[in-house]
């Protein structure tokens, strides 16, 4: 047993690396995680996955009975319900990885205080069952353009980019409020406060270009604005996203994610004490 | 750090800040209009030394038990030693993989099954799904839950839920296994089986480490052991010894019965000098004996006598022994030694603590919690049945059915 490598445990130095190696290792109670979540979603409920596409597909209706019946905002000549599908198709993700992680480490006090594992595997594990979420609907989306008679265009190839520039936003600033969540439980207050109030600020019901000029510049600097205009360019073949959007758009979410890294991993060794 | 060696813990201490309720900011609010309206001041906080300056050395094919009293830094040790917690100041060197198992069933999830479980809990301690796929028989075996395997836990028994949490941990091939009191529930022969488990990961070559309050374990299963007293190291070495130090630690003058003592309530006129029990683990039907000792107080007169107060783990009061009902009084003067003998009802099995009063006209003292025993799933009855036939009761009945 003298080949075993040695592990040295010290008090927390200031700039905490995170630890690649660990969270490799961590990857098989990465997948318990993911698998415990999903199967924990679908069980003793009737439906089961047949809610992941009643959800958007419901709120789409209502999207497209009030903001394209009611309102008659322009939706680009595309069917209203299938426009704002798509929109909510990249919301949804954003939305669910972020609503989820938050409250994630207190949901999971029991495991943070007693078992040793690399905490960021937690909020980073929602991203499985919105991941499946995100292909159910997907498939129900094309369907839909199908029966409807849209067709995207060879910008289709670009979603899976897109997807995992959602994907990269929403954990990275999903590591921030579960981190903070642990000593401050108003976290649970205000993230679903701040969702409600970002999905009316970004252009998930209605598009963009209904937005007045003299609000443009507050908008545009808007993350989900360049997210969710690149998704109905690659899906519906929409207006292009220009080439500042594309580089904002790469640069922001993996930015913010690693600063999320960052700050989840300078906390990380004091969650158990505060939890 | 030296070949032979598994664990070196040098000089680690861990404390704690306590901030002070008024000062502490709870919200995200509050903490933001703190630092607006003092961007400099620090919060006023004190420091707790939970654990201070403690070094020792565990070779390999140790089982090395951890004692104190409740609040010594036990827990606080395995956490560390854990990863679960960190330092604040030391170093610990640690070889080899290390398992523990702080509280049975963490990473349990009730709506999940038992077989799902398993893996579940299997990879928060840090196996593989290979692993644990090649040990899931003798895993279920060990645990004697074959039949529930595809049941949600919830519906388990505690007796059920128990078993299989402590045969995944059992079943890790990690090279030092860390354990803190779980062996309080389960019955006699499951206990037998985990001591006789954690005795093979020693004998391998292995390491354990094991916290208890049941002497009895300890001293059957550990080659060494050490002794913390409020945080510091006061013993490392013979099991005998670190169990004497330990049992010292609840006789009368002993340094931290005194400074217990004056935190109690009542008026102090009189006061319980020292309360224990022979015997931690007990019976259902045994007697249960609790022996105390008064001291008395020249300057006080009269007599007074004694409530004794028995709760379960969860705060319900069992029953209530005051001494002037069966006419026992003693004299405030003169102080001295007594017993209570509880012989019914018989007791459900778990955890038992022990209130004891002592009232003059007024209260003199109340001690909480002053002594604590277990009781074993050892049942009185000569039928076997599954936890449920005994376990919803407030208390076990000496009863016969006639079948006419």
């Amino acid at each position: 047993m003298n080949d075993q490598e040695t592990l040295t445990i010290l008090p927390p130095g200031r700039v905490p690396i995170p630890s690649v190696r660990g969270l490799l290792m961590g990857r098989e109670v990465l997948y318990s995680f993911v698998r415990r979540d999903v199967t924990l979603r679908y069980r003793q409920t009737a439906l089961g996955i047949i809610w992941v596409v009643m959800q958007p597909l419901l709120t789409a209706l209502v999207f497209a009975l009030v903001f394209g019946q009611v309102a008659k905002l322009p939706s680009g000549g595309i069917p209203y319900v299938i426009f704002a599908f798509a929109g909510l198709l990249a919301w949804n993700m954003f939305n669910t990885i972020l609503t989820r992680s938050s409250p994630s480490l207190i949901q999971n006090a029991g495991l943070v205080s007693k078992i040793y594992f690399p905490r960021m595997l937690v909020p980073i594990s929602v991203c499985g069952s919105a991941l499946l979420d995100f292909t159910v609907s997907f498939t129900f989306l094309i369907v839909l353009m199908i029966a409807m008679g849209v067709t995207p265009g060879f910008a289709i190839l670009l979603l899976p980019l897109w997807m995992i520039l959602v994907l990269f936003l929403a954990t990275g600033i999903g590591l921030f409020t579960s981190a903070l969540s642990v000593r401050y439980r108003d976290m649970n207050y205000i993230v679903p406060f701040f969702m409600q109030f970002l999905l009316y600020a970004s252009p998930v019901a209605y598009s963009a270009s209904a937005v007045p000029s003299k609000y443009r510049l507050v908008y545009e600097i808007n993350p989900l604005n360049w997210l969710l205009t690149e998704f109905r360019f690659s899906l519906l073949n929409l207006r292009a996203p220009s080439v500042w959007e594309i580089i904002a758009s790469l640069v922001v979410p993996v930015a913010v994610f690693i600063a999320g890294a960052f700050y989840f991993e300078r906390r990380e060794r004091s969650f158990a004490d505060f939890i | 750090m030296r070949d032979d060696l598994a664990i070196s813990v040098s000089h680690l201490g861990k404390s704690y800040k306590i901030f002070h309720t008024d000062a502490h900011a709870t919200t995200a609010a509050e903490a933001v209009m703190r630092k607006l309206r003092h961007p400099t001041a620090r919060q006023s906080h004190e420091l707790v030394q939970a654990l201070d300056d403690v070094s020792f050395d565990v070779p390999w094919g140790e089982a090395l038990g951890i004692l104190g009293r409740n609040g010594s830094g036990k827990s606080t040790l395995l956490k560390l030693l854990t990863r679960v917690s960190s330092p604040t100041a030391g170093r610990i060197d640690i070889k080899g993989r290390i398992g523990s198992l702080l509280e049975i069933g963490t990473g349990f999830h009730p709506e999940l099954t038992g077989r799902e479980n398993v893996y579940l809990n299997g990879s928060l301690l840090g196996m593989r799904r290979a692993a644990i796929r090649k040990h899931f028989d003798e895993i279920i075996a060990f645990a004697d839950v074959e039949r529930f395997l595809d049941t949600q836990v919830k519906r388990y028994s505690s007796g059920m839920y128990v078993r299989l949490a402590f045969a995944v941990a059992a079943h890790l091939d990690a090279d030092i296994l860390a354990v803190d009191e779980v062996l309080a529930v389960g019955d006699l022969a499951f206990q037998a089986k985990c001591i006789q488990k954690m005795r093979e990961v020693s004998t391998q070559g292995r390491c354990v480490l094991y916290v208890s309050h049941q002497l009895q374990t300890v001293s059957a299963l550990c080659s060494s052991a050490i002794y913390l007293d409020r945080g510091h190291l006061s013993y490392t070495g013979e099991v005998e010894e670190a169990l004497t130090r330990y049992r010292q630690s609840f006789q009368s003058g002993s340094e931290q019965a005194l400074a217990e003592a004056s935190r109690r309530g009542g008026t102090g006129e009189v006061r319980f000098d020292s309360v224990w029990v022979d015997d931690e683990a007990l019976n259902p039907a045994a007697p249960k004996q609790i022996h105390f000792r008064i001291r008395g107080n020249d300057a006080a007169s009269g007599s007074c006598y004694i409530r004794a107060e028995v709760r379960n783990d969860e705060g319900v009061l069992i029953c209530q022994c005051d001494s002037r009902l069966v006419g026992a009084i003693w004299e405030c003067a003169q102080g001295g030694e007594g017993t209570l003998t509880i012989r019914g009802p018989w007791f459900v099995p778990g955890l038992y603590s022990v209130d004891v009063l002592l009232f003059k006209s007024e209260l003199l003292d109340a001690w909480t919690s002053a002594c604590s025993f277990h009781v074993v799933t050892d049942l009185p009855y000569e039928g076997y049945a599954d936890s449920a036939a005994y376990e919803y009761g407030a208390a076990l009945a000496e009863f016969e059915y006639k079948v006419q």
